[in-house]
């Protein structure tokens, strides 16, 4: 079972491939997780680009590079996490505002922070940083939190949701703000004051609307319907669904969906790949891919649930959650229940940004989990 | 102490951490539940929708244009054909500014204003996707020089289709016809599922009459598109009927003999085989090039083909409506026979003028002095207009009317091409009907020398001449000899089609009018004797020269200085060997003053280029 207490209790295995797991600080339950869906994106995104090998390298250069980062985050214990936490936090809102200042233009939206060497995303940085600081936070204060303690972890996620939100970024800072509450939800934030911002929070959605782009309040438009505008933003919602429905119940098998070989998919390698994998794969494929994934943000959530202080669970559990969220929102934007917003199927999609924050995220969760003191705090 | 609180505090906090995992748990796997009914519906409840859509999006049926017929002469010399041409076509879809494109196509090859307006035009009516075509017939050079540059024009195409050619050019052009851009009225007229892949349709000549012989059935195929609408592969595809082709009677040696030999003079001529109603030429000059239409004429050469003085599109052989003149002398003699209002040895004096009782015009002959006494071979060998008054007189016109209209006066011979004129006989009946007003007894006169409202087109004639020439048994003249379906290698003669036939009371009126009309060849005094000589066997004919211009009471005609286009148009009418008709012949040229000096000439051309074709065989 997963619900189980990490490595010590795997008992199964040689002695060999336990010790290198214990010196590597590796989850091994996590790392199959993860390594199956690695292997699942590749597969996918072999077809969706259309059978590029080019895009294979460079996606699995990337995926080498996000593993030698998550073993070294696993290997970072998480007593040194916390103590960075307010630093990497404070640093990632002055680059904020750097990229909102002086950042590079692409795709009608500033996301690049040049820094010479390396084209960086500060946003990106922010999805690990929100959490981190606010599971720092919130662990130093008594909980369940006070009504103070509250309004000053607002403060800290509002921030960067905003700042992002500015770029504009709808996607990346919709997963902060996410992540964010969910650290004070975890937190222990009582359910009668839940409800009572969930109302409040339906009241602002029309002060929402008035803050927003043009194009994103059309993405919302279009998204509630489709058909009224199929040859311009609706194209992409109507066409995935195409994709997807028509893959039925076995799928058209691999590197036969039409939809996607014929190029009427946009975005077909990134953002829409999940529309790939269901028309080559079907709803059978489906079941099996959102499994896969709950298996992961479930242990994800042990591995929280088990951790030795308040900071690793925050942190754990929103992370985890987090991940959750991405799968979410993407699959959900695809398959036209929710609006178009740019998040990638998480270790699927083309694209290397969102891979190194996903793998980071998971190398600190095997940190947590593999980090322990005989002494709790 | 402290240390105990904390503990206790720390596991109190752990077991709310706990609780809320699992709420987070129950929250994380119910959204994913979600997701898994959305793609149940999509997939499983929708899956018949959503897999049309696909098959839409993906799949496209495409028509393929069937090959024209081809069009033969007799001989199997090709008339009309199909050769491969490039054109240059755009799909707007995949142009990002469509004015520069037109601007940067425009200095590799020539755009002029037409094409670039037809192309907007067909912009809007075309389907996504579609190419259309900016320009047509590109040459070689201007092949090459957008094949190297295609890469910089995204949306832009060089695509080869078969194309109208017509090898002979201007000869027999008025036969073939043309064909040209299908039009949006055309287009309503036919069917719409056959023409989808047909940029051409018949517009003139045998090209629009058999049509739907030439054109053969679509066929189509279904092909994977992608987004942009190119081709990926073909899924199934439906071979097009190719269209039949046309075997003419039209021998295109004689066609052109004929058209040699009316020269500069703007006329028709219309050659006939009796025994069958097969036309061996069907000429009318000047001709143009049907090649120029069938990618657009350009409005400089439309113009020049739109010269009044010359009208070359006007298909003078069915279309011309000319006084038949003197031509129509022998068919009204035999009306005298077969009427028993003369014999056909019965003179007449003539003194170069007839008067009618009780009225002071004279009606003069040709010849000023007169001819003497003639009779009835007299009379055509030297195309006597007296005689032919004093038996008009006779007669009357409603005789007259009703025996020329056994040979097909006043009616359209129904030659297979469209918009033949029907000509005009005319009738006592027809005088009150269109004008309102009664016959007059001089008219009856003019009549029966075939001027006055007589009017014939040049393929009357040589129907008539034919019938003439059969002693009345006329067959329906027709171009089509066969049509050929090279699919099958099938062949369909068409049927000849026997004309009620002529009856007389007495056959011997036959042979004297026939007489008459080779005396005008080979008699002493013929008018046409000078077309007579050396001809291998007996040739009969009748000179014609009709009035254009009405010269007024004791007016003398001077030719020299009567403009040219007020001329008298040369007529000529003739059919050979006398005793076994092989070959009839009508010819007219405009203005060309003299029957005999003009028209019968070229007649003798076309029968000696007939005797050395039929010497070949």
């Amino acid at each position: 079972m997963i619900g189980d207490n990490g490595y010590r209790n795997e008992g199964g295995g040689s002695s060999f491939s336990v010790k290198l797991v214990r010196i590597l600080h590796l989850d091994p339950l996590l790392l199959f997780g993860i390594l199956l869906l690695s292997i699942t994106g590749m597969v996918v995104l072999y077809s969706a680009g259309d059978q590029s090998i080019a895009l294979i390298n460079k996606q699995t250069t990337r995926l080498v590079l996000a593993f030698v980062i998550m073993l070294a985050l696993a290997h970072v214990p998480p007593s040194s996490l916390r103590f960075w936490s307010p630093w990497i936090y404070g640093v990632g809102i002055i680059l904020l505002v750097l990229v909102l200042v002086a950042g590079d233009m692409g795709k009608g939206a500033q996301r690049w922070l040049d820094l010479g060497f390396i084209r960086f995303q500060p946003s990106e940085m922010m999805k690990l940083a929100t959490p981190m600081m606010m599971a720092w936070f919130l662990s130093e204060k008594p909980l369940p939190p006070t009504l103070k303690t509250l309004l000053f972890a607002a403060v800290l996620i509002l921030l960067p949701t905003f700042l992002i939100a500015k770029q504009p970024d709808l996607g990346t800072s919709l997963l902060i703000f996410a992540a964010g509450l969910f650290v004070v939800f975890l937190a222990g934030l009582s359910w009668s004051f839940m409800i009572a911002m969930g109302i409040s929070g339906a009241a602002l959605l029309p002060v929402l609307w008035h803050f927003m782009h043009d194009y994103q309040r059309n993405r919302v438009l279009t998204f509630l319907n489709p058909e009224s505008d199929p040859l311009g933003t609706g194209y992409h919602i109507i066409q995935s669904k195409i994709a997807i429905g028509s893959g039925g119940i076995y799928g058209r098998g691999w590197l036969n969906g039409s939809q996607s070989h014929l190029d009427f998919l946009p975005e077909q390698s990134t953002d829409f790949i999940f529309a790939v994998f269901a028309e080559e794969f079907g709803l059978i494929g489906g079941i099996l891919l959102l499994s896969l994934y709950a298996f992961i943000i479930l242990r994800g959530l042990v591995i929280a649930a088990n951790a030795q202080d308040t900071y690793a669970r925050l942190l754990g559990g929103s992370l985890s959650m987090t991940f959750f969220v991405y799968l979410f929102v993407n699959v959900g934007m695809v398959s036209g229940i929710l609006p178009v917003v740019g998040v990638p199927l998480p270790l699927i999609s083309y694209g290397g940004t969102s891979m190194v924050t996903l793998m980071a995220s998971f190398g600190m969760l095997m940190s947590i989990n593999t980090h322990r003191k005989i002494w709790a705090r | 102490m402290l240390r105990r609180t904390l503990i206790k505090d720390h596991l109190q906090e752990a077991i709310l951490f706990k609780h809320r995992a699992w709420v987070a748990a129950v929250f994380c796997l119910f959204f994913i539940i979600v997701l898994l009914v959305r793609l149940f519906n999509l997939q499983v409840l929708e899956y018949q929708h959503f897999d049309k859509l696909s098959e839409n999006n993906r799949v496209r049926l495409m028509a393929i244009a069937p090959n024209r017929g081809l069009i033969f002469d007799r001989n199997g010399v090709v008339l009309a054909e199909n050769r491969p041409s490039y054109r240059l076509e755009v799909i707007p879809e995949q142009v990002n500014n469509m004015e520069w494109l037109l601007v940067e196509l425009g200095k590799l090859v020539e755009l002029d204003e037409a094409d670039i307006k037809r192309f907007r035009k067909a912009i809007k009516r075309s389907r996504p996707f579609e190419g259309i075509p900016l320009r047509t017939k590109l040459s070689d050079d201007e092949v090459a020089r957008l094949a190297v540059n295609r890469h910089q024009y995204p949306g832009m195409e060089i695509t080869a289709r078969l194309s109208r050619y017509y090898p002979l050019g201007e000869s027999a052009a008025h036969v073939t016809g043309y064909v040209g851009r299908i039009d949006e009225d055309e287009l309503k007229n036919v069917n719409e599922t056959q023409y989808a892949g047909t940029s051409h349709i018949g517009k003139t000549g045998l090209e629009r009459y058999y049509e739907s012989e030439l054109h053969g059935e679509v066929g189509h195929q279904s092909v994977e598109v992608n987004v942009q609408g190119r081709i990926l592969r073909v899924l199934e595809k439906k071979q097009p009927v190719p269209g039949k082709d046309l075997i003419l009677s039209l021998d295109v040696r004689l066609q052109s003999v004929a058209e040699k030999a009316l020269g500069d003079y703007n006329g028709a001529v219309v050659v006939m085989d009796p025994n069958t109603g097969e036309v061996l030429a069907l000429v009318s000059m000047p001709g143009y090039d049907p090649n120029l239409f069938v990618h657009g004429i350009s409005r400089k050469d439309y113009r020049r083909l739109q010269n009044p003085d010359t009208r070359p599109l006007y298909n003078r052989a069915l279309y011309g409506q000319y006084p038949p003149g003197s031509t129509l002398k022998p068919f009204v003699g035999l009306a005298g026979l077969e009427n028993k209002v003369i014999g056909h040895k019965e003179s007449i004096p003539c003194e170069g003028y007839y008067l009618l009782p009780n009225e002071e015009r004279k009606y003069r002959d040709w010849k000023k002095t007169g001819h003497g006494h003639v009779d009835l071979e007299d009379s055509l060998a030297q195309s006597c207009d007296v005689y032919y008054y004093e038996l008009s007189y006779r007669l009357g016109i409603d005789r007259i009317h009703a025996f020329l209209q056994q040979f097909g006066f006043g009616k359209a011979t129904g030659v297979d091409i469209q918009g033949e004129r029907s000509g005009l006989l005319p009738s006592r009946e027809w005088k009150q009907r269109s004008k309102n007003k009664i016959w007059f007894p001089g008219e009856t006169l003019i009549a029966g020398i075939g001027q006055g409202y007589m009017l014939t087109t040049p393929m009357q004639l040589a129907s008539a001449t034919s019938i003439l020439a059969m002693r009345g048994q006329g067959f329906k003249p027709h171009l089509l000899k066969e049509i050929h379906d090279p699919a099958t290698g099938d062949g369909r003669q068409t049927e000849i089609a026997p004309l009620p036939a002529v009856k007389l009371n007495r056959q011997m009126n036959w042979n004297h009018i026939v007489n008459g009309m080779v005396s005008v060849v080979h008699g002493v005094k013929g008018t046409a004797r000078q077309s007579g000589r050396r001809l291998k066997f007996k040739m009969a004919g009748k000179t014609g020269t009709a009035q254009v211009f009405g010269v007024a009471q004791d007016e003398e005609y001077d030719e020299d200085i009567i403009a040219k286009k007020h001329r008298d148009h040369a007529l000529f009418v003739a059919f050979a060997p006398v005793d076994k008709p092989e070959i009839a012949i009508a010819v007219i040229a405009e203005n060309g003053s003299s029957g005999s000096g003009v028209a019968a000439p070229i007649a003798r051309k076309v029968l000696d280029a007939w005797i050395e074709t039929q010497e070949q065989k």
